[in-house]
């Protein structure tokens, strides 16, 4: 490392949250909502979709939140947030002018800027859609021979996200199936794992790209049969979560095995070491 | 090294060298004894090192005893490593007060004035190196770090007396400085003691500008040819009492393929999770936040130094990912000698010994590494290392 004989003046700001107000918020679901924050002041960079931000609710704590918003789209940021503990209870019930920290974007993106000729095969689990959304949106509008499948399950009808995107992403031409693990009266579409789906899907597997979230064990099954359809497993790409303490590579918490995965990932490709190391190895 | 900028000190010279650092502005730190170990603590003179101490280090054992020996490093390495002085147990991060539009967050940014380290030893001079990379260069360094490794004076002590537990010459980090140092920045004057037939010296090389400087405000000799010999003897001889040794052919692949090798699950048995072995280990860098807020809507983000031996440390929502202790002392074993090259492109290791002699039931991490070489394959699932972050790996 150079030495310089003075201390810069001003210490880097990537572990300092800039404020960001609550410019708007949507219900998505009894415990998910989405936030769409807004610049105080000064901005962060702007994000590629899979890329997180590092969400600070004052007095609580922060969490990493991958954005869900579209890149490049004006207006606030969105982010979706799902209600299972302290920090992410307290970003859900922020109010419209509500102030969080925010520090990012961090980590890889789904990198589908890209992707004009190949098939693609998005499958979410659950809030796991979220993190997909801003790629979907940008493999809706392209043009181009590829095909856009998207899969998405959850466990109950009344926990599907996005509604209105996926009324959208079809009147765009994308091929979209949802299916819960179990039906309420009135559900008539598909019930089963989201991975039942891919059978009557039609994609052509030597040109297919996979893009997968949601809970390990869904991604691992999905990952599998994919590659078992004749996906290239390094053409899978999956997004992955661990605990998260920095998000700049430097806290150590996020590993998973020759990963840090703020920074090597939280999109990693499929295979190799991830497919070997994912949920089975660390018990 | 180069030779012409090296001269022969006496005790009075080094004498010098803390005050003429102090009077530079640095805080100078050097090993000193206390509570029954040696340590980085403030030193003001030469009186202020440990003179005499000797360390004997077997694996879960420690133990000092002093003599009439003349010399101040005739000893090892202690518990604490100079990791908490770049890089301290706790710090604040930033501070934030108000609320809604008019909430404020400032950095807290670190004012210790710079330190003055005398008396590092070269495998901890590479652990601040393999610091460097993990917090100092990074995409987003650590600005404590940062700010605190690029104003730091380091000042290195060559080994006379490594202890049983070293095995630095496995890890090309020890007992010399090696020569390929000359001219890195990391480190300003390298020292070796040499003492025998009444005499007692210094032998100090410059090994940066700001080295040479204040080795020319010392005054002293021009290192005769005798000293450099006697250096040569004196290290040959360290490193020749180097007992331990570990074998680092292949050792990170081999690990990676033996990820399910029974001897994790042999090792958790005695295995205490206490988290000894990371927080003695110079180069162990992990930490956590923590929110901490007052009546007057002050919050202020904490960090302290974390241990992947932690239950919570794997922490997701619904439970922690390593919940065997195996699993953790995997974790552990796998990125000092494996995974930290794919990540940070070194080893996490520089053989000092620490984790074994400060393991409360002497868990020897070089023996464990042996045992799954001796049985390579035992552990039926194994990834292909497809070098994440490249590198040189072995
Ligand atoms: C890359 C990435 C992207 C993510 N994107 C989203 C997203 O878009 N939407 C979303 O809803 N969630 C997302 N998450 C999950 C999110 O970061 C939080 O883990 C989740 O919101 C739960 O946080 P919580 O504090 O509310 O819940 P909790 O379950 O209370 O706690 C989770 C966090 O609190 C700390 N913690 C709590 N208890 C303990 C304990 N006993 N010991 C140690 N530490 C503890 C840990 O830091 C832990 O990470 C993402 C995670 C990652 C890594
Ligand atoms: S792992 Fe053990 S021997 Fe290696 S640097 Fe850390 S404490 Fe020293
Ligand atoms: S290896 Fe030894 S020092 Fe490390 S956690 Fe286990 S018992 Fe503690
Ligand atoms: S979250 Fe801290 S190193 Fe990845």
């Amino acid at each position: 490392m150079a030495r310089t004989a003075e201390r810069p003046a001003k210490a880097g700001t990537s572990l300092v949250p800039l404020a960001y107000r609550v410019a708007w918020r949507r219900r998505e679901t009894a415990d998910v909502v989405t936030i769409a924050l807004e610049a105080v002041g000064e901005s962060l960079a702007p994000f590629r979709a899979g890329q997180f931000h590092m969400l600070t609710a004052f007095g609580v704590g922060e969490v990493a939140i991958s954005v869900s918003g579209t890149p490049g789209a004006p207006g606030p940021v969105e982010h979706t947030i799902r209600d299972v503990g302290a920090v992410s209870h307290a970003l859900s019930r922020l109010p419209v002018g509500g102030v969080v920290g925010a520090r990012g974007p961090f980590g890889t993106s789904w990198d589908v800027t890209g992707l004009a000729d190949e098939d693609v095969v998005v499958i979410a689990g659950g809030i796991g859609l979220a993190p997909l959304r801003g790629a979907v949106h940008q493999l809706s509008g392209r043009r181009g021979p590829g095909r856009l499948t998207v899969l998405v399950g959850a466990r109950t009808p009344d926990q599907l996200v996005f509604a209105d995107d996926v009324r959208r992403w079809r009147e765009l031409g994308a091929d979209v199936r949802l299916t819960v693990d179990a039906a309420t009266p009135d559900w008539g579409g598909e019930v089963g794992l989201v991975t039942s789906l891919l059978a009557s899907a039609s994609f052509d597997p030597a040109r297919t790209v996979g893009l997968l979230c949601g809970p390990e064990v869904m991604m691992r099954f999905a990952a599998a049969d994919l590659a078992d359809l004749g996906v290239d497993p390094s053409r899978i790409r999956i997004s992955l979560e661990r605990n998260m303490q920095c998000g700049a590579g430097i806290c150590g918490h996020c590993q998973l095995g020759p990963l840090l995965l703020c920074r090597d990932g939280p999109v990693v490709t499929y295979g190799g070491a991830v497919a070997a190391l994912m949920g089975q190895v660390e018990r | 090294m180069n030779e012409t900028s090296a001269m022969l000190l006496d005790s009075g010279g080094l004498d010098r060298l803390i005050g003429v650092l102090g009077a530079r502005g640095f805080r100078t730190i050097g090993p000193v004894v206390a509570d029954g170990a040696i340590g980085p603590g403030p030193i003001r003179h030469v009186v202020d090192l440990p003179q005499g101490w000797h360390d004997e280090q077997a694996p879960g054992s420690y133990r000092l005893h002093r003599d009439d020996d003349p010399r101040l490093f005739a000893w090892a390495v202690g518990p604490r490593s100079w990791k908490g002085e770049l890089f301290p147990p706790r710090s604040v991060v930033w501070r934030s007060s108000g609320e809604g539009d008019s909430l404020e967050i400032v950095p807290v940014v670190d004012e210790a004035p710079p330190v003055a380290v005398i008396g590092a030893r070269p495998c901890e001079l590479a652990a601040l190196s393999i610091l460097d990379r993990v917090l100092g260069t990074s995409t987003h360094p650590d600005p404590v770090y940062r700010a605190r490794r690029e104003a730091a004076f380091v000042a290195v002590v060559e080994c006379s007396t490594p202890a049983s537990t070293c095995f630095c010459t496995s890890m090309g980090t020890g007992p010399a400085v090696g020569d390929d140092r000359a001219g890195d920045e990391g480190v300003d004057l390298v020292l070796t003691e040499l003492a025998g037939d009444e005499r007692h010296h210094f032998l100090v090389r410059a090994a940066s500008p700001l080295g040479g400087e204040v080795l020319a405000e010392l005054g002293g000799e021009p290192a005769p040819g005798w000293a450099w010999s006697a250096r040569d003897r004196l290290l040959a001889a360290a490193e020749g009492a180097i007992g331990r040794a570990l074998d680092t052919d292949g050792l990170a692949p081999l690990l990676a393929r033996n990820l399910d090798h029974p001897r994790w699950d042999e090792v958790a048995e005695r295995c205490l999770s206490c988290g000894n072995c990371t927080l003695a280990c110079p180069t162990c860098f992990c930490s956590s936040v923590e929110d901490v807020s007052d009546l007057t809507g002050t919050v202020e983000r904490h960090r302290r130094w974390d241990s992947c031996f932690d239950l919570g440390y794997s922490y997701v929502h619904g439970g922690p990912v390593r919940t065997s202790v195996s699993s953790r002392y995997r974790q552990w074993a796998t990125h000092k000698l494996s995974t930290w090259f794919d990540q940070f492109s070194t080893a996490g290791c520089v053989g000092c010994g620490r984790c074994i002699t400060w393991c409360p039931v002497g868990i020897d991490l070089t023996e464990e590494a042996a045992a799954i070489r001796a049985s390579d394959g035992a552990g039926a699932r194994a990834y292909a290392r497809a070098g994440a972050a490249g590198g040189d790996q072995p």
